[in-house]
């Protein structure tokens, strides 16, 4: 019963590697936007924050379907990639990849901007008249500062990437080995006679990945404020 | 030298003040009055609409030439009210953050003297959550003092502590500044805490410049209304201690006007030092008091009286040599003692309302 085929290993194995890859490039991105609302005021503020939200409250069939048109083989900016830097995302697991980061970015920037919001300003002013530069009132104060926030940021990210399903299978299908993460998996084999042992299976498999997730950003909260405890 | 103009305009509040003085002067005033402006204006945490500031022939600001340096190029230390110790380092690397950014050339302060004339030694590894305040504070001085600044800013200091750990933290920034010679600019609105300091004084009201000059002048009559409170209005007095009687444990401050009497030995014997007095502690009577436990009288010329429609005035007594007391008292008294400009009268304060803590020596 808990034996795994063959190509239902290759949908878990996939899932993660494209969860990963989607957190961890939407990471440093995410530190720059989440810095940027939280602490910059710049024309066209309002709109950037929206566009960030976007993929938050549009259908994810939508937000699939505009990657397809701006990213697709034929779409200029898609070929204009392909042709000159060898980067092709449609029907990629790459693909697959960037879906689940748009997708999971505005939750991650959330976390991240709620926590810098609450770094009190004044320290960053301390360490600018103690001489360290932005760059370096940043790594040394910010950051490590905000640190919890970040980290909850990126599980939060991780978990939406998990469980994508709308905009992933607009924009690059559900290719067996290539883009079939767990939940196309899942709904394929609900699609065929049979195919429930096989669903029931990685739907356990789906709750133990976002159960853990939950339980580790529950870790690192806790550990938070007990730091922040100590800070009082 | 400091050289300050600066405008600027923060909501409602329009702040527009112009001074010039030693490197090492307070600023005196109640909150909201536009002393701590003038810090982050200093410090470069703030961008004045317009304005020249300049430190020590160095132009920091000068709106109408575009220059403006950064707060890290300054080199110019802060010491807040609240401390604003970094929570996430121990007070170790709190100290050492600042240093590490200064030039290896300009590191003129050693970090073993600092962390021995702050006693702090023994806090090295702890994280700041587990300082008290009167802890914190030392640290956060530790911490601006290492960054080697050319000039340091306080802003109100010793706001958050008791009344103990005050005299005790302002006993250091005295010693900090004479023994690692840095100048300080003090923001205060304690008439105690500027007195003692002794530095020249630039009086702030409603975002502009009301007074300026030595302690003794500023804190002079009818200049300085510190705050609505009766409370707040202090003299403050210099005298020679001219001996410490150990069988009661007093010591005796000669004045022209008369004597002061301290409890506990409030320095060397042959020093000039410097008295704080509370205009709510000091009595006026019109003849020589006999039958009062009173040890401390003084006797002076009434120079002014400060009376209004409230129930208090404020009589300002002129004394013999130099110096003037204030008394706060009831307009009542006023009248049925028949106060008035010209009047000799004693001034009566009682010793053991004077804080012999906050005696410094005189003639900074």
């Amino acid at each position: 019963m808990f034996e795994l085929s063959a190509d239902e290993w290759t949908a878990v194995r996939l899932s993660l590697r494209i969860a990963l890859a989607a957190t961890a490039f939407s990471l440093p991105v995410g530190v720059l936007a989440a810095y940027a609302l939280a602490r910059w005021r710049f024309p066209g503020k309002f709109l950037f924050d929206g566009l960030i939200h976007l993929p938050l409250v549009l259908p994810p069939v939508v937000t699939g379907y505009i990657l397809l048109i701006l990213l697709g083989r034929r779409a200029p900016l898609g070929a204009f990639l392909a042709d000159h830097f060898g980067i092709v995302f449609s029907f990629r697991w790459t693909g697959a990849a960037l879906a689940c980061g748009v997708m999971g970015f505005p939750l991650m920037v959330r976390a991240m901007r709620l926590s810098i919001e609450a770094i009190d300003r004044r320290l960053e002013d301390a360490a600018g008249t103690l001489g360290a530069n932005g760059l370096w009132t940043f790594a040394l104060v910010t950051l490590p500062l905000a640190l919890p926030g970040v980290v909850v940021g990126a599980i939060l990210c991780f978990a939406k990437a998990l469980g994508e399903f709308g905009a992933t299978i607009t924009f690059v299908s559900n290719i067996p080995g290539e883009t079939q993460t767990i939940s196309a998996a899942i709904y394929t084999y609900t699609q065929v006679p049979g195919g429930d042992a096989k669903a029931w299976r990685l739907t356990a498999i789906a709750i133990v990945i976002a159960l853990g997730a939950l339980i580790l950003s529950e870790i690192v909260q806790r550990t938070a404020h007990r730091r922040l405890a100590q800070f009082e | 030298m400091i050289r300050f103009e600066a405008a600027i305009k923060l909501g409602a509040f329009a702040y527009e003040v112009a001074f010039e003085s030693a490197a090492g002067v307070s600023l005196f005033g109640r909150s909201g009055s536009g002393k701590s402006v003038t810090i982050a204006l200093i410090a470069g945490l703030l961008r004045p609409d317009r304005g020249v500031i300049v430190v020590d022939e160095r132009v920091l600001v000068d709106t109408e030439k575009h220059v403006f340096v950064p707060k890290h190029a300054r080199r110019i230390g802060v010491v807040y009210q609240d401390a604003q110790l970094f929570p996430h380092l121990t007070v170790r690397q709190n100290l050492l953050f600042g240093r590490w950014f200064a030039p290896r050339t300009e590191r003129a302060i050693e970090f073993g003297a600092v962390v021995e004339t702050l006693g702090i030694g023994h806090l090295l590894a702890r994280r700041p959550g587990r300082l008290s305040g009167g802890e914190r504070q030392r640290v956060a001085i530790g911490r601006a003092l290492l960054a080697s600044p050319r000039l340091l800013l306080m802003d109100e200091p010793l706001a958050a502590l008791d009344d103990e750990r005050k005299m005790e933290v302002l006993t250091l920034i005295e010693r900090l500044r004479d023994g690692f010679k840095v100048p300080i600019i003090y923001v205060s609105h304690s008439v105690d805490e500027v007195a003692r300091l002794a530095s020249p004084v630039v009086v702030f009201n409603a975002g502009h410049v009301v007074a300026a000059g030595a302690v003794d002048e500023v804190f002079g009559p009818r200049k300085v209304q510190a705050g609505e409170s009766r409370f707040a209005r202090s003299s403050v007095l210099t005298g020679r201690l001219v001996g410490i009687h150990a069988e009661y444990g007093m010591s005796e401050i000669r004045h022209p006007g008369g004597t002061m009497w301290l409890v506990g030995a409030a320095g060397a014997v042959g020093s000039d030092v410097r008295v704080v007095i509370k205009a709510t502690d000091v009595t006026v009577s019109t003849e020589p008091p006999r039958h009062l436990s009173i040890r401390t009288v003084l006797s002076g010329r009434v120079a002014a009286i400060e009376q209004e429609d409230g129930p208090l005035a404020a009589v300002t007594i002129d004394l013999p040599g130099h110096g003037h007391i204030v008394a706060m008292v009831t307009r009542m008294a006023v009248d049925e003692l028949g106060l008035a400009a010209g009047r000799d009268v004693f001034a009566l304060i009682k010793t053991v309302a004077l804080d012999e803590r906050g005696i410094a020596p005189a003639g900074r």
